[in-house]
């Protein structure tokens, strides 16, 4: 077979074999990936999905800043031991709007995705500032000085156009009112009626960590207290084809 | 070395040359070279038993039908048919009977130890002794009530929650009496000086206090903690006399809860679990050392 022959030109001549690496390593990509974008089961919609508040996604921020994606996956997988623990197993629909997603790969500790009204916001206070106080064998650190720093949604909106522009719908309206509904949700005595119009009913509004302000502490709550919260599974049953 | 000329004659060279060296066209060992035939073979049936090549917009679902989620329903459908005799009596019977069958109280304590260690334990502590402002469930001191019916209320409709579809969550909030401007803070000082006499165990920061104290606590605190300090289970008032503090029963710990108050949260818990393994809990719950 004198075409097996050819490689020592390969061999022999760097930019080529450059060249030729690059066109295998593309091929196998293409392979690999293309297909997640049409299949049904990767692309599958699933009702109860909205864009995360201006809230929310400034806690998300947070949560991707401090690196909780280390010891915390996203990602409760079809298993029956995770189901039991956790709940539901997650759905791809369910991080559709995460730019980029939380799956994690490490669980130091448990998995946060149905984390959502699973606690109170005081225990969620309680256990960011000292963990230790509420799980004495906890090897979490401390979080206590996101309730030092006060934030006022000044780049939300930003952050929110970036979002849409990588395919997140946010709509010109819920841009513009990104910071007022970034102040609203952590106020329960502000006009909020545009907030849950834009987001729906079930957007929990209230004063997340007790303290007047808003600081990061409220936006990483508010952010915690959604996980997972989205999709109704007791009207929801995922096709189990897929 | 001397074997090397003879086995080049015998297996001949690939051709390759590098400086000299040559390299020797060896056949690849035979068992290796069949694992690798059986592999292929393998990987072949594989792909059409399982679901395999992407095709348009699905990928072929292979002939043994087999999807995760599928064997995840599966599995735990197997679990629950076995469990449901046991369950359906459990979540029907009596709440008071419960303790009196042997064997369905095994199954009830060690269901809901499970239960516990799962959803609980972050909040009242592995073995149920607490933290600051989440109650021991060890002892005899209650807020809300301690016989099983009262403790499987409270686990299904939670405490103070608004996520309770029923609305039945426990609620009841005491006055912050220094926020809100209700005392002064010397008049604050005076009933924690009193709150202070009545514990056993501790005694008032300043005892000239306890007199002016006992005034304000008739006037402001015994329609919920009753005249003598026992507390009133009904609105989850706590008893002031029996030294079990849950938010502290230091002097500072006792001004920030006048001052401020406290609104103790839990979450309701029939969303997430079964009337079931609701029961289950409660037994367990029911029976560590404080059941009624
Ligand atoms: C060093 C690893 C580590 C990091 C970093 C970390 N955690 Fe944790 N986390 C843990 C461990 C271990 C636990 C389990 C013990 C406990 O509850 O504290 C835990 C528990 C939790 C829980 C309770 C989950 C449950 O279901 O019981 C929440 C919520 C949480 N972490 C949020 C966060 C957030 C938010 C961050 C980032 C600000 C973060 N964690 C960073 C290790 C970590
Ligand atoms: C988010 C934290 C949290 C979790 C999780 C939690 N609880 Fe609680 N629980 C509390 C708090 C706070 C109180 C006290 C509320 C108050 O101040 O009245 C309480 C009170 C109770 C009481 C009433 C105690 C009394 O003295 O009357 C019982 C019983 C109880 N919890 C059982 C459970 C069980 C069982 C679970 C698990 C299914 C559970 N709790 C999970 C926070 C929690
Ligand atoms: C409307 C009813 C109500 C009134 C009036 C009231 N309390 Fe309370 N008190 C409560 C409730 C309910 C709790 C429990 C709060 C919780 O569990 O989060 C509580 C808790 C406390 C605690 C904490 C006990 C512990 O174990 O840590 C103290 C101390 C206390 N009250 C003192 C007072 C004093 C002093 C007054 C009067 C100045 C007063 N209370 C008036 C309802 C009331």
């Amino acid at each position: 077979m004198a075409i097996l022959d050819k490689h020592t030109i390969l061999e022999k001549n760097v930019t080529l074999l450059a060249i030729f690496a690059f066109l295998v390593v593309t091929i196998g990509g293409i392979v690999q990936i293309a297909p997640l974008f049409w299949l049904e089961n990767t692309i599958e919609d699933v009702e109860g999905m909205r864009p995360y508040t201006p809230l929310e996604l400034a806690g998300r921020d947070i949560y991707v800043r401090e690196g909780c994606y280390v010891c915390h996956s996203q990602m409760v997988r079809p298993m029956r031991d995770e189901v039991e623990r956790y709940g539901h197993y997650s759905l791809a629909a369910e991080s559709q709007y995460d730019h980029p997603f939380q799956w994690g790969s490490k669980r130091t500790g448990p998995d946060l995705a149905r984390v959502g009204r699973r606690y109170s916001d005081e225990w969620h206070v309680d256990h960011l500032t000292d963990p230790q106080s509420v799980v004495p064998v906890s090897v979490m650190p401390k979080y206590g000085f996101l309730s030092n720093k006060l934030i006022d949604g000044k780049y939300v909106e930003d952050v929110m156009a970036t979002h849409e522009f990588v395919g997140v719908p946010y709509t010109d309206e819920m841009i513009e009112a990104g910071k007022e509904d970034f102040a609203a949700q952590a106020d329960p005595d502000s006009d909020y009626d545009g907030l849950l119009e834009r987001y729906g009913e079930d957007v929990q509004v209230r004063n997340f960590d007790g303290q007047p302000g808003i600081t990061e502490m409220d936006a990483l709550i508010a952010y915690l207290q959604m996980l997972g919260t989205l999709v109704d599974f007791s009207t929801f049953t995922p096709d189990a084809s897929r | 070395m001397a074997k090397q000329p003879n086995k080049k004659q015998e297996v001949g060279t690939t051709g390759h040359s590098w400086d000299g060296i040559e390299e020797l066209n060896n056949p690849l060992p035979r068992w290796w070279l069949w694992t690798f035939y059986i592999c292929i073979v393998y990987a072949i049936g594989y792909s059409i038993a399982y679901p395999a090549w992407p095709g348009i917009n699905k990928a072929t679902a292979g002939f043994l039908g087999f999807s995760t989620r599928g064997q995840v329903a599966e599995e735990i459908a197997a679990v629950e048919t076995k469990l449901a005799p046991m369950n359906d009596k459990l979540a029907s019977v009596e709440l008071a009977s419960i303790s009196g069958d042997a064997e369905l109280n095994g199954f009830a304590q060690s269901a809901g130890a499970a239960v516990f260690k799962t959803w609980c334990a972050q909040c009242h502590g592995d073995g149920a002794a607490g933290a600051k402002g989440y109650p021991n469930l060890l002892d005899d001191d209650w807020l809300w009530g301690g016989a099983i019916e009262d403790i499987h209320f409270t686990i299904t409709h939670g405490i103070r929650n608004e996520d309770d579809p029923e609305g039945e969550a426990r609620y009841s909030e005491m006055p912050a009496f220094g926020r809100d401007e209700i005392l002064e803070k010397e008049e604050i000082a005076q009933v924690v000086s009193y709150v202070m006499s009545l514990a056993p165990g501790s005694t008032p920061a300043d005892a000239s206090m306890v007199e002016a104290g006992a005034v304000v606590y008739e006037d402001n605190c015994a329609a919920c903690h009753m005249e003598d300090g026992t507390g009133d289970r009904m609105q989850g008032a706590p008893n002031l006399t029996d030294a079990i503090w849950l938010y502290g029963g230091d002097y500072d710990a006792l001004m920030e809860t006048v001052t401020n108050a406290r609104y103790g949260v839990m979450p309701n818990w029939n969303t997430r679990l079964s009337e079931a393994e609701i029961r289950a809990v409660a037994t367990y719950v029911h029976s560590l050392g404080g059941g009624e």
